[in-house]
């Protein structure tokens, strides 16, 4: 059945819904993490992008990226906010309980950022006299230079805190440090700290920076605990990061349904983009049931506009976030590759064959394809090689081709990678 | 070895329902039994306790810093799977809708943990329910502490007897298709403005 509808689609215009409904289901539960980047599935929850398909999206906060895995595994949930690495890691099965998950639909582009505590920025320029806007490599090389001077004073290394092992934070802090010349395993500890209380956890000393999504970057660096150091667009621009995952087994036993929401999503992510609706998204994500942090500092971030610290050194970043435009809702397979790629560098996984078959299997553009049409899907070849165009460069300049991953792995000298798999250097 | 004792470990920040689920385990004749409430330092508990069950409240956020930490950790045997028979799914649906999560070294004896987690998922949910109990007896509380207010506003305003007034309340909310408190409510926040 082509299911192919026009995405500019305005009105109300499909066909007679009581004709092609052979499923039952019009209420879709989709669990979410109260980040910005849910903004796709609050704009489509609230603005009536669901509703106008015939659905009703009901949202359910939840407090950790396990319990988003395990509800949407055990069917509590039908649809849910994920990591983009999560769906790649259950195909590779990977992690605590990897039920086989797919997405057919990218949240957006953006909205990571990396802040260590105002104390260990300031060690760094002492040590590098770092220049006031420093780019994000200075200040990883920086960083660099403080944690030997700390190593060699026999101090315990900073830590830094990720949101989940399977994350996109989790690569683009490690990617940040080792092109700063830091080893992620061996020269910082890195835990994982739940986003909402990486403040607090700043504040508390109980860790000297975190690489997390907006809001809670910007939280930071306005209480005056931290200061931004990289942007996600620093580490590299078209990198993914949430998508929009569920069982395969749902997705084919609920087509039409599938269908709708993909169109319902891609006209929020239209909507999203546009500046003339950030005000009214960001009353939305303020909401205590959202995202519960101050609309002020939403707003902000939906701007690119960025405090970097509390005296007010700001940054604009064009397009900080990217719900829509330049095909952000696309699931490119080539970014699942590179997502298997970081696992590879890290010790997560090895390289294989079958490896790259699971990988690409957790991405579906042809889903996409057939909920939004041909014309919504970029021109260009699905396992494109990434890296190589003027606005979008690696933060060190690497180049990655999707079809020479165990080469690519094997180019940085820092990494895990040929160590039986394992990732564990030092268990404190 | 499958007759060695199970060390369990619970993680629970709610001091309460944590002694249940001790008691429980202790009653089912565990007795490695270790719970806490405060995840920091848990890498360090579990290096020293090597525990082949973990239970975790599913509401604790912390629940992704266990993960990280055991795909860092050689101690705990890996991977760590959630659920011991992926196939029970009505187990599986009980346990996450009571709020269970656990983790069990893999390659133990379905059968040995399945106890275990049946256990969890019962003393979670009569936790819940007596939660819930307590929450009911206190909004009963509430609302007949509010009644009792409303009718002594009527009494007094309105020259009536306790039975006259506990009348004219039961016989507004007939009419209103209301709950009798929502309207001892009313009344009472209407003399607060009025009076």
């Amino acid at each position: 059945m082509d299911m192919t509808t026009s995405s500019d689609r305005t009105g109300p215009s499909l066909p007679a819904p009581a004709a092609v409904r052979p499923e039952g289901v019009r209420v879709i539960r989709a669990g979410f993490i109260p980040l910005v980047d849910a903004s796709v599935l609050v704009a489509a929850s609230v603005f009536g992008f669901a509703e106008r398909e015939g659905l009703r999206l009901e949202l359910v906060r939840d407090v950790s990226w396990a319990n988003v895995r395990d509800r949407l595994a055990f069917r509590q949930f039908d649809v849910a906010h994920m990591l983009s690495p999560m769906p790649v890691a259950t195909m590779l099965g990977l992690g605590s309980n990897p039920s086989p998950t797919i997405t057919p639909f990218s949240l957006g582009r953006g909205g990571n950022a990396i802040t260590l505590s105002t104390r260990l920025f300031s060690r760094m320029q002492a040590a590098a006299g770092l220049a006031e806007g420093a780019s994000a490599l200075e200040h990883a090389r920086a960083l660099a230079l403080v944690v030997r001077a700390m190593k060699d004073a026999g101090v315990p290394p900073p830590t830094l805190g990720m949101t989940y092992p399977f994350s996109s934070h989790n690569y683009e802090f490690r990617y940040w440090l080792a092109a700063g010349g830091i080893d992620p395993d061996l020269d910082v500890r890195l835990v994982v700290v739940p986003p909402p209380l990486t403040s607090d956890a700043l504040e508390a000393g109980a860790i000297d920076g975190f690489c997390v999504g907006a809001p809670w970057n910007m939280v930071a660096s306005e209480r005056g605990l931290g200061r931004i150091v990289a942007a996600k667009q620093d580490i590299w621009p078209s990198a993914p990061e949430k998508v929009l995952g569920m069982r395969p087994d749902w997705a084919e036993t609920h087509v039409e349904t599938v269908m709708r929401l993909l169109v319902a999503l891609d006209a929020a992510a239209r909507w999203c983009d546009q500046p003339e609706n950030h005000n009214a998204l960001a009353d939305a994500l303020a909401h205590p049931g959202h995202v519960g942090a101050p609309v002020e500092i939403i707003r902000r971030v939906l701007a690119g506009e960025f405090c970097l610290d509390a005296a007010g050194t700001r940054r604009v970043i064009p397009n900080y976030f990217s719900f829509h435009a330049d095909h952000a809702g696309y699931p490119r397979p080539s970014h699942a590759l590179w997502i298997y790629s970081q696992m590879i560098r890290w010790g997560q996984a090895r390289y294989s064959e079958e490896g790259v078959a699971a990988a690409i299997s957790s991405y579906r553009p042809d889903i996409y394809r057939a909920a939004l049409g041909d014309a919504a899907a970029p021109a260009d070849d699905d396992l494109r090689v990434e890296g190589d165009r003027p606005d979008d460069r690696f933060l060190d300049g690497h180049v990655f081709d999707p079809r020479r991953i165990a080469d690519y792995v094997g180019e940085f000298p820092i990494a895990r990678h040929g160590r039986d798999g394992s990732a564990d250097e030092d268990d404190t | 070895m499958s007759q060695a004792e199970l060390t369990i470990l619970v993680i629970d920040e709610n001091a309460i329902r944590a002694s249940i689920i001790e008691e429980g385990l202790r009653e089912a004749g565990h007795e490695r039994v270790t719970v806490i409430q405060e995840v920091n330092g848990v890498a360090r508990t579990i290096d020293m306790l090597q525990p082949d069950v973990i239970i975790i409240d599913i509401e604790n956020p912390n629940r992704d810093m266990m993960e990280h930490l055991f795909q860092l950790t050689r101690t705990v045997g890996r991977p760590i799977a959630m659920f011991v028979d992926r196939s029970d799914t009505a187990s599986i649906e009980a346990a996450v809708e009571a709020g269970v999560s656990a983790y069990i070294v893999d390659g133990l004896k379905k059968e040995r943990v399945k106890s275990i987690l049946d256990m969890a998922v019962s003393r979670f949910n009569a936790f819940s329910r007596l939660r819930r109990e307590l929450a009911e007896a206190r909004s009963a509380l509430e609302e007949r502490k509010v009644v009792e207010r409303a009718k002594g506003i009527l009494m007094k305003m309105r020259g009536l007897s306790e039975e006259e007034a506990f009348t004219l309340l039961r016989q507004s909310a007939m009419n209103e298709k209301k709950k009798m408190a929502d309207i001892a409510q009313s009344i009472v926040t209407a003399a607060r403005l009025l009076l």
